[in-house]
């Protein structure tokens, strides 16, 4: 839902934007906070933890009374083919954004590998209705953003935040969704009115990935003894993951700790360097 | 290509470079898990899960199967103690005996519930590596109607026997995840091993 207000916020005039988007870099490059002296080693970086769990309960009101009902309603009634079309076509359109991070991230091979996808499914899979990319074996697509791009350039992680609506980030990663939001190419090849049709396609996305991934949200969200504590646990494991930057150089041997070290944790560790 | 700032990608030149000098000028430790070993191991797990998939057993087998499994190939001990975290230290024998027994049916429970999303899908061993003092043996989960996932075992010999202790679902490790949720129950009851216990017999 955010994806479309925010992206509608870009109307404003282009020539406006591009000094808007340094000034946004600037502001992820200086704005990450560093953990203190006092940051135990055991502890995630989550100096906004009170604001932060107010905001993961808003989520979860939100979720349970309308993002929940209506995802489950949505599935229902559209039927599966339809639905995973759409679903593939909203990830279709997010190639070019991909693309300019690779280029940005010095990935040529990651930028060619997904402009060859974004061409065939575009073309050959209809607008992306289809994934023929991927029944040809093609190589999976990169799903590059600007907050990797940030994480390459060496910009440290900051705090975790949990943000209205859109759930766990940190620092970096939400300055890099905005970024993302003025660098989408496609938002400067197609016209104002039927951009915002092709980009709220991502809305029945997420509600299709709500639906199908039902299970494992509902067990984190309304199953855990503190869910706050356990999405903010996966959404750092999960994203050190996508960075290249899990587990082996900083999961430590549970043989060597024995007696429960509490700094063993790499989903714990503030990992700003 | 280079994702990761060039002096990491230095510093692991060098650090692999004086791993593989110290193989070369050290002996080998007696009791060295090999990555044969590791991946036979992964190979009996991933056969036996791949079998409970296939079994057609309603739930409440398919849990039971699972917790069997897993106290086969797993080494359920330090998973229970390292998910306990500093509190293990504080914990009585039985305390810990008590916990450790009440851990295996809470992830059996938890996990082997979902293995009905498994149904019709299947598991592959892909290779393996060793990275510290451990092994991980790399899988490919196929699931129906969902992309392949990685799943790594993260295997070691360090208890005596060949053992699992953890399992990594795409950078999610069930051992971290759950000392997180462990942590939490803890709190919930102010540090109270028993409490904690009792919670733990009815959970997952």
């Amino acid at each position: 839902m955010t994806d479309t207000q925010t992206h509608q916020r870009q109307g404003a005039p282009r020539a406006r934007s591009t000094p808007a988007l340094a000034a946004l870099v600037a502001l992820a490059l200086s704005a990450c906070s560093a953990p203190g002296p006092g940051q135990a080693p055991g502890a995630p970086f989550d100096p906004y933890e009170a604001t932060n769990r107010a905001t993961h309960e808003f989520n979860k009101d939100l979720d349970r009374k309308v993002i929940r009902p209506i995802s489950h309603g949505y599935s229902k009634a559209v039927p599966d083919d339809i639905e995973t079309a759409i679903s593939r076509f909203a990830t279709n359109i997010s190639i070019p954004r991909a693309v300019v991070n690779n280029i940005l991230q010095g990935n040529m091979r990651g930028a060619t590998e997904d402009s060859y996808r974004f061409i065939v499914n575009s073309t050959v899979g209809l607008a992306g209705l289809f994934d023929p990319a991927t029944e040809l074996g093609m190589p999976k697509a990169t799903g590059a953003d600007f907050g990797q791009t940030l994480h390459v350039w060496g910009v440290r992680e900051g705090a975790y935040v949990e943000i209205p609506v859109l759930g766990p980030s940190t620092e970096r990663d939400f300055a890099g969704i905005v970024v993302d939001i003025f660098t989408d190419p496609l938002g400067y090849v197609i016209a104002a009115p039927q951009k915002y049709y092709v980009v709220a396609t991502k809305v029945p996305k997420r509600m299709t990935e709500r639906t199908r991934f039902t299970e494992t949200i509902d067990s984190v969200l309304y199953g855990s003894a503190d869910s706050y504590a356990q999405s903010r646990s996966l959404y750092l494991q999960k994203r050190h993951f996508e960075l290249g930057e899990s587990g082996s150089n900083t999961y430590l041997d549970p043989y060597d700790t024995t007696y429960g070290a509490s700094s063993e944790d790499p989903a714990d560790v503030p990992n700003a360097q | 290509m280079c994702r990761m700032p060039n002096d990491l990608t230095r510093r692991g030149l060098i650090a692999t470079a004086l791993a593989a000098a110290a193989t070369a000028v050290l002996p080998r430790p007696v009791m060295a898990l090999t990555d044969a070993q590791a991946r036979t191991l992964v190979d009996k797990v991933v056969h036996d899960i791949n079998a409970v998939i296939n079994s057609g057993k309603p739930l409440s087998g398919m849990i039971k199967d699972f917790e069997r499994i897993f106290t086969r190939y797993a080494d359920v001990d330090i998973i229970a103690r390292s998910t306990l975290g500093p509190a293990s230290r504080y914990a009585s024998p039985a305390q810990m005996r008590a916990f450790t027994e009440a851990f295996r049916g809470y992830i059996a429970r938890k996990y082997g519930k979902r293995f009905q999303e498994f149904i019709g899908g299947r598991i592959e061993v892909k290779g393996v590596k060793r990275v510290k003092s451990w092994h991980e043996v790399i899988s490919t989960a196929y699931l129906r109607g969902q992309s392949p996932f990685e799943v790594r075992f993260l295997v070691s010999d360090r208890s005596g026997k060949d053992l699992f202790f953890d399992m990594v679902i795409e950078g999610i490790s069930l051992r971290l995840t759950e000392r997180t949720e462990i942590g939490s129950m803890l709190d919930k009851h102010r540090g109270n091993i028993d409490l904690l216990i009792r919670d733990l017999r009815h959970a997952g």
